[in-house]
């Protein structure tokens, strides 16, 4: 697909920098599977894709009036991230489960692979503020004050978190892996 | 995306990879099917492959909005939609399954008409008004620049004729093709040479 710059020399003649917008397309294309290991990290693989459907929905309406500077990725990890405290929210007024139809969920084959298991179990144990720092930071690749922008709180204290969360994680995921294999 | 801080634990959470390529397919036809059911699709889009090559076939809510030929670069074409109807646009979805069944009908020889809800929001003044007249020139004819000039009102415009066939943002279904030279020769095309002429061979109307 072509460049941003490009688009804008071919037809510049009027259009302003600032008003060349991608076709939404390009955005699921290149962002889509960020997004995903994002919801993956911060909801756990079974919830992952209602989320990240909600979120590009979401971005898909709000996409016409975003500022043409914005930080894309940076944008629809705060959607999906605003999404995963509305799920959260909502299933702890649940007094009583819903039921779930057992749909052929689709990410079950993922979600049935034991180092996904150990993973998500891994990243579940963690406090919310934890595995979203350590999501948005070590797997989206955002800065601790990106990170911060994001979750709120300084970027110190994003910093922290996601160190704080990395450790743990270690921790859990190598005792894991000694359960499993035992070493002689 | 910062990759200043890339961090060492990146081997930590390769399990969340797995399965992308099938997640990515069933994610964004989930994507394409809520985004039409919301009425929030401004522009759907995908390509058929015809005897001139691939084309792309794009259509808002109100019909056919453009059709491209790959020599006009699809992704530029996208581009330029994005720019001047929305950017809310997505490739796939069911508002191109009647479009496509005729075009390919069309290039199999057993459609001579487009019965299709078109959309020229592309096109303005004159050049609207030309693409208005070209249905009537009918399947296997010709209508030399001229012609079409005086059909149009302006029998002077012929230079403007040439312009709105060139910028014709539905070739094809618009058949611009049919519009050649006074003496015979084909004239140029958006599609290039060859694909006019395969079209009018197709359409019986030239050798």
């Amino acid at each position: 697909m072509r460049t941003l710059d490009a688009g804008t020399s071919r037809t510049g003649r009027r259009e302003r920098l600032q008003d060349v917008k991608k076709p939404f397309e390009q955005i699921v294309d290149e962002h889509g599977p960020a997004v995903l290991r994002v919801c993956r990290a911060v909801l756990g693989p079974a919830d992952a894709e209602d989320a990240w459907a909600e979120t590009f929905l979401s971005a898909l309406k709000a996409y016409p009036d975003l500022d043409p500077a914005a930080n894309v990725e940076a944008w629809l990890v705060t959607i999906a991230h605003r999404r995963a405290i509305d799920v959260k929210r909502a299933e702890t007024r649940r007094a009583v489960p819903v039921a779930r139809v057992p749909d052929a969920r689709p990410s079950r084959d993922l979600a049935d692979d034991e180092d996904v298991q150990d993973l998500w179990r891994a990243l579940k144990a963690l406090p919310a503020k934890q595995r979203q720092t350590v999501a948005y930071h070590h797997i989206a690749g955002f800065s601790h004050r990106e990170v911060a922008e994001i979750v709120g709180g300084s970027e110190a204290a994003a910093r922290r978190s996601a160190a704080d969360g990395i450790a743990s994680l270690r921790r859990t995921l190598t005792t894991a892996h000694e359960e499993r294999e035992p070493r002689p | 995306m910062n990759t200043t801080s890339q961090p060492d634990n990146a081997d930590l959470f390769t399990p969340l990879q797995g399965a992308d390529d099938d997640a990515r397919r069933r994610l964004h036809r989930r994507l394409v099917d809520a985004a039409e059911a919301e009425g929030v699709l401004d522009v759907a889009y995908r390509t058929v492959d015809t005897a001139v090559g691939p084309l792309l076939l794009a259509a808002t809510d109100r019909g056919l909005v453009r059709v491209a030929y790959a020599r006009q670069d699809h992704d530029a074409v996208l581009q330029t939609l994005s720019t001047k109807v929305s950017p809310r646009i997505l490739r796939g979805g069911s508002r191109l399954d009647h479009a496509a069944r005729e075009i390919e009908e069309y290039f199999a020889g057993r459609r001579q008409t487009f019965d299709l809800p078109l959309d020229l929001r592309l096109a303005t003044g004159f050049r609207l008004g030309v693409l208005q007249h070209l249905p009537t020139i009918g399947y296997g004819r010709t209508e030399s620049y001229s012609q079409v000039a005086t059909a149009a009102g302006s029998p002077r415009a012929v230079r403007a004729v040439g312009t709105a066939c060139a910028t014709n943002p539905l070739p094809v279904v618009v058949p611009c093709h049919r519009v050649v030279r006074s003496d015979g020769s084909l004239g140029e095309y958006a599609g290039g040479a060859e694909a006019k002429r395969t079209l009018l061979t197709l359409e019986g109307a030239a050798a």
